[in-house]
């Protein structure tokens, strides 16, 4: 029973080489495994380059820079499928990072202890519901109460910035950063809620017996000691908003253009290559929509690095705040 | 009239009286009718075995056991004659006057010069052109400005053990308190760092009114100049440390500073 790799060992030493090799197995089964990864990476990244070389020796850097999208023409530009992907990303981070934040300070910190469990449970629960679900519910009903409500407020109030500027159709931007904000939001606020709830108790003592009220210690003393690992939050939620296909689609009015406008449709890169594989017909249609997604790629990559950086900064000499991620 | 002035500038020193004082977790009774009273700038030790209630009773006095659900407690304790369980006291203005240093050091993972600028900062009680000499003068006061005057900006993580409390104490300072909770201070140092934090306690008490709790007899002895021995919630006796440490009354006090129990 203890050591199933070698039921014949009498002697302790014949079992401990029958361990031994078990041992073996074990470990060559696991670097198989953790090898795997790098060379599964790999081959997509291959397979990508292979799939848009067309696109890629056509356009080279070109195609991040132009902004014509026009498979009757064959001519392909990126540009305002990373724009959008960055900006839909960019204002789901802007709306869901502070309340997020504010939900898992208010669990760890404020709430009574019996709702602590059933707030956390419910906003989790956020992420079990389908992409296409959000889709949904945002074409039915968020949509027809942005625009009666926040649209017209937003144009009424601030329509001198660029920003909130041109007609309002429903379909846009700023719909689909709102969507993707509720979307992301449980990641942020459960990996946050548990790196809050690791931070010493003597950390929260010591501001409190300074003369801090709750609400200076959480912020001034819990929250800084924890935000190597809010930032590893932030990052998990934007990993998501960057690759989010289905809701966004929905939502964003899909049309290839750059607006100032949060109010005018956009396109995502995500969204563009769901939709337009299917129907790509020419060979330098499906090049471009390859590139695409390989830009995409190479867009998470950078922005996860970026976050590492940023992780490994704000934790430099402070080995306990690097203790909550 | 000028008998009163008298009185309540006597009474601004820091002064603790403790009234029938009573505490308790849930069911547990940890705190059982406590009465003494505890000198203005002099240091009381107060020593017993784990679990006798030592803590819980410094935790009361600035009154930090609030964090904890379900306490409940009876009696009083005054700090410069007034109640610390009246209702609707301002328990910020209260953890301004009386200071507290930890078990374990726990200075914020920010830079030393930040650290001991929270309190200050925080509840606004200097000017920010002030600050940096307030800084100095509680680094100073704490033996610790020779160490680290030179790397002020660097993180207070990076001190070694004994520097870090001794930075704790240097934070609590910078509040101005009356008082000084100590938990256990050196429990976590070395011999060296404890004898050096033993001679600020003893330096600080010209100034402050300081209370330390501590599991180390010999500690209690050097540092203090009253003793409160507890034992199972109680207060066994009080009185002249001398006197304790020469001359217990009690027979369980006795007991307990020889090494024959806890």
């Amino acid at each position: 029973m203890t050591v199933p790799t070698a039921p014949s060992a009498s002697t302790p030493a014949a079992a401990l080489q029958g361990a031994a090799a078990g041992d073996r197995i074990f470990r060559a089964l696991l670097t198989l495994a953790a090898l795997a990864i790098p060379v599964l990476l790999g081959f997509l990244v291959y397979e990508l380059v292979q799939g848009s070389e067309l696109a890629i020796q056509r356009y080279g850097f070109r195609f991040l820079t132009t902004s014509t999208w026009d498979p009757v023409t064959d001519e392909f530009g990126a540009l305002p499928l990373i724009f959008g992907t960055l900006l839909s990303s960019f204002l789901a981070l802007l709306i869901a990072v502070p309340l997020s934040l504010g939900v898992a300070i208010f669990i760890t910190e404020f709430a009574p202890s019996a709702i602590r469990r059933p707030i956390a449970f419910i906003v989790e629960l956020l992420a079990a519901i389908p992409s296409v679900v959000y889709g949904l519910w945002g074409i039915f009903v968020l949509i027809p109460f942005l625009r009666t409500t926040v649209f017209t407020f937003l144009k009424g109030t601030f329509g001198f910035l660029p920003f909130f500027q041109g007609p309002v159709y429903g379909q846009s931007m700023l719909a689909a950063g709102i969507i993707l904000a509720i979307m992301v939001m449980p990641y942020i606020m459960s990996v946050t809620r548990e790196v809050l709830a690791v931070v010493p108790a003597s950390q929260r003592e010591a501001a409190m017996a300074l003369g801090a009220t709750r609400w200076e210690a959480a912020w001034t003393a819990v929250v800084p000691y924890a935000r190597s690992g809010i930032v590893g939050a932030v990052i998990l939620g934007l990993g998501r908003a960057l690759g989010e296909t289905m809701a966004v689609t929905m939502l964003i009015g899909n049309r290839h253009e750059i607006a100032a406008s949060l109010f005018a449709p956009g396109y995502t890169m995500a969204a563009a290559i769901a939709n337009e594989f299917s129907e790509a017909s020419t060979d330098m249609h499906l090049a471009a929509l390859s590139y695409v997604a390989l830009v995409l790629f190479g867009v998470t990559v950078i922005v996860n690095a970026l976050a590492r950086v940023l992780i490994w900064r704000v934790s430099k000499g402070r080995q306990s705040g690097g203790a909550g991620l | 009239m000028t008998e009163r002035i008298a009185n309540s500038e006597q009474r601004t020193t820091g002064a603790i009286d403790v009234a029938d004082f009573s505490f308790s977790y849930g069911p547990r009774q940890i705190l059982n009718n406590v009465s003494f009273s505890m000198p203005s700038k002099a240091v009381t030790a107060i020593i017993g075995p784990s679990g006798c209630g030592k803590s819980t009773f410094l935790r009361s006095i600035n009154r930090l056991n609030d964090l904890i659900p379900e306490t409940k407690h009876a009696g009083d304790i005054l700090v410069d004659g007034r109640s610390v369980y009246t209702r609707g006291i301002d328990l910020v203005a209260l953890r301004l006057g009386v200071g507290m240093v930890f078990q374990r050091a726990n200075p914020f993972p920010k830079t030393i010069y930040e650290n001991v600028a929270y309190g200050p900062t925080l509840n606004r009680l200097v000017a920010p052109r002030d600050l940096p000499a307030t800084v100095e003068r509680c680094l100073k006061q704490a033996a610790l400005w020779d160490e680290v005057k030179d790397r002020l900006d660097t993180p207070a993580t990076g001190l070694s053990g004994g520097q870090q409390q001794r930075l704790c104490i240097a934070r609590a300072l910078a509040n101005d308190p009356k008082v000084l909770l100590m938990d256990e201070p050196c429990s976590a140092l070395d011999p060296i760092a404890t004898q050096r934090v033993e001679e600020l306690i003893v330096q600080l008490k010209a100034s402050y009114t300081i209370v330390i709790v501590t599991h180390n007899m010999q500690q209690a002895a050097r540092v203090s100049d009253v003793t409160g021995f507890f034992d199972r919630g109680e207060l066994i006796e009080f009185g002249p440390t001398e006197q304790i440490f020469t001359a217990p009354s009690k027979e369980r006090t006795e007991a307990y500073i020889t090494g024959r129990f806890g």
